[in-house]
């Protein structure tokens, strides 16, 4: 894998006059988190695969402001949407995908009332119409037969509905699918959302991201599916505490389709 | 002289009614405490959400057994409150059994108050045993101590002596009828009560009246009491879920509203034309207060949802927080709105306004430790019932906490630091955001 993959900046598109397919929206966890670079750099595979036409903004982006919202700072968080929706409305940007349901929510559902309204898509659900277009072949590869449970993230689960696009992706990948006891409207938190990702937990008696690890290795899985970086971080610590790591992968969904074949 | 049950009666009526409306005024003035919101907009989802959730029951189901009994009570009330309906009329004009002469459809019509009247109290007292004997856990967390507990429990007593009087009432009038009594006349099945009539036999006429007019009395007496109980109750839901499920949120739930306050002034800042030395212009409004602190910084919609809350804990046991052992309790933090609400409430009919009292609903009701433990993720809205949002109230209060007082967790300002000053709540460099490319 040392080939190097093009990935184009909007500000290059726009020296050539052209417009990208879509917009993909790395988010801070996909640029500078070790562990979720490999889910962009997956991400990226599958778009060069699928020939998918995209940019990104590279050092023009900056973070959406959702854990500044969530934590109770509504001025940083407006000051980063207006700074994002500028640079956005400025390549007059139509199209975005990104691989963290936080930067998904936000953008989709809270930059349109400060002037940004764009077609947001999280990557699973553009990995499905991908797959719907006959773009990109899901099957079966190496995790043909594996027990996978899927981790469903709060901001595209209940946040926002979305439950089957990530599962219907997995089951392209012929996966055995078992789900958790609480899963899609009823999943459980990994611990990370509303800011606490950048804190300690209060004090309790156990870490919300081991509670849904334990629930998760009930299910006696391969693989843990998550869908967002910043449960994969919990899921991947989770399993570390409970000494799985052996046993017990935590990959996104992308990253799997991404493996299956070795693309 | 034979006028004066009708006119007690009239008089029983006027005065439970009467304070009944007083104290429902009295939540009406409480709830426009809140700031007004523009909730004019989705009319159809809205209505279709009264009738599919509230109506409907859809949300309670999710529970197969609680939302069964549920369901079992609700349609029982209703339906029973028909009977009330005769028992007024009759109760005023002296009459007895007025719709007797509806006939057939009469006899069906108590035939059904009866199977219903009897699941009800089977029901009851199953929810009883689930509180008590069984001891579900979300009926027994540390806010559930002392009077909350206790109200749920009178309310089931209410429930299953008004059941069991209206069936004895039945029944002695069953057999006042079979004694062909002056008055009573032959009306209405009794699929349940006929039951109870053996334990009548060789009562004479005039203690079988006593009886059941006893029971009469009791049961209306009990329902206009049960009315008025309502407002120092959890149990106000049985009015108010409706119009609660219609305010209810019906944007995604993901989607946190903007603070148009706010707006405003980073507007204003990212302005190159803006003097950032202009004095505000003449007779310009104060500054809005951002965030909230007590009740009368909340919406009206938040308000009315703490009144609705009935305190059922479902967005509790639901709560990965409350899960792992950590404060926060969404219930909590409705309950402990609706107590301060109620606190405002009683400071406004003794001073004729608010006087303040040193206390707000930070810190003497809902502790930061709890605020800071929310992780957002939306179970606690998804699990109600009846369309109850803790997590606006909860953001509500960590804006107050951040943007009026500064007062975030050290870690979570270092966070907010990097995201201002590089772009992301980490400190690396906004420069080296794209150098995983080279790393493909």
């Amino acid at each position: 894998m040392s080939e190097t993959i093009k990935v184009p900046t909007m500000a290059e598109y726009m020296a050539q006059g052209k417009q990208p397919e879509v917009l993909f929206w790395v988010g801070c966890a996909g640029s500078f988190d070790d562990r979720a670079k490999k889910i962009t750099k997956a991400f990226v595979r599958l778009l060069t695969n699928a020939n998918v036409d995209f940019a990104v903004l590279g050092t023009e982006e900056s973070c959406t402001g959702d854990p500044a919202k969530r934590a109770g700072n509504e001025f940083l968080f407006q000051m980063q949407a207006m700074g994002n929706i500028e640079v956005l409305n400025g390549y007059e940007i139509k199209k975005i995908v990104t691989a963290c349901p936080h930067c998904f929510n936000t953008i989709k559902n809270e930059y349109p009332e400060l002037g940004g309204t764009y077609e947001v898509m999280h990557h699973t659900q553009f990995l499905k119409s991908l797959l719907n277009e006959g773009r990109l072949k899901v099957e079966g590869g190496k995790f043909k037969g594996k027990r996978i449970t899927f981790h469903d993230p709060c901001y595209l689960g209940r946040a926002n509905g979305e439950y089957e696009a990530p599962r219907e992706l997995l089951r392209k990948l012929e996966v055995e699918l078992v789900e958790m006891k609480r899963c899609k409207s009823k999943g459980l938190c990994c611990g990370a959302g509303g800011a606490q990702m950048f804190k300690d937990a209060e004090p309790g008696n156990k870490e919300i991201n081991i509670e849904r690890t334990e629930e998760a290795i009930k299910t006696k899985p391969n693989i843990v599916a998550a869908a967002c970086p910043f449960c994969n971080t919990m899921m991947t610590d989770g399993v570390k505490g409970k000494e799985k790591e052996g046993d017990i992968q935590v990959l996104d969904v992308a990253e799997m389709i991404a493996n299956a074949e070795e693309i | 002289m034979q006028y004066i049950p009708n006119i007690l009666f009239l008089i029983a009526l006027v005065l439970g009614i009467g304070y009944f409306t007083r104290n429902i005024r009295k939540v009406i003035r409480n709830i426009k405490l809140g700031l007004d919101i523009d909730a004019s907009d989705h009319k159809k989802e809205r209505w279709g959400n009264v009738f599919r959730i509230a109506l409907g029951q859809s949300k309670m189901v999710v529970r197969p057994v609680a939302g069964l009994l549920h369901i079992i009570v609700y349609i029982g009330f209703i339906v029973i409150n028909i009977e009330v309906l005769e028992i007024i009329i009759d109760g005023l004009f002296g009459t007895h059994r007025i719709f007797a002469s509806l006939g057939v459809f009469y006899d069906y019509l108590i035939a059904s108050f009866e199977i219903l009247a009897l699941l009800v109290l089977l029901g009851v007292i199953f929810f009883w045993t689930r509180r008590n004997i069984q001891r579900i856990k979300r009926f027994w967390s540390s806010e559930m101590k002392g009077w909350p507990k206790n109200d749920a429990n009178y309310i089931l007593y209410f429930e299953m002596v008004l059941m069991l009087l209206f069936l004895i009432m039945n029944a002695s009038d069953l057999q006042l009828q079979h004694l062909g009594a002056a008055h009573y006349v032959e009306a209405g099945m009794f699929p349940v009560s006929q039951n109870l009539v053996p334990l009548f036999e060789g009562f004479s006429e005039s203690t079988l009246i006593f009886i059941e007019r006893t029971a009469w009395w009791l049961h209306i007496l009990g329902i206009l009491t049960f009315l008025n109980y309502l407002y120092f109750s959890k149990h106000l839901h049985i009015i108010l879920a409706f119009p609660n499920v219609y305010y209810g949120k019906i944007v995604p739930k993901g989607k946190f509203k903007n603070l148009e306050s706010v707006t405003n002034e980073v507007k204003l800042m990212m302005d190159p034309n803006a003097d950032p030395f202009a004095a505000p212009a003449e007779g310009a409004e104060a500054p809005a207060k951002f965030g909230a602190s007590d009740v009368t910084d909340l919406s009206r919609i938040q308000l009315l949802n703490a009144y609705t809350c009935t305190e059922c804990g479902r967005c509790t046991s639901e709560c990965p927080a409350n899960q792992t052992g950590k404060k926060l309790s969404p219930r909590k933090i409705m309950m402990d709105t609706r107590d301060r609400l109620q606190e405002v409430s009683k400071n406004i009919d003794k001073n004729g306004e608010f006087k303040p009292d040193g206390k707000q609903l930070l810190d003497d009701y809902i502790s930061r430790e709890e605020l800071w433990a929310c992780t957002t993720c939306n179970a606690c809205v998804e699990a109600c019932p009846v369309s109850i949002d803790p997590l606006s109230i909860i953001m509500d209060m960590r804006q107050y906490l951040v943007m009026e007082q500064s007062a975030a967790p050290t870690e979570l300002n270092v966070a907010m630091t990097n995201i201002e000053n590089n772009g992301a709540p980490w400190p690396y460099n906004q420069m080296d955001r794209l150098n995983w490319k080279n790393e493909v």
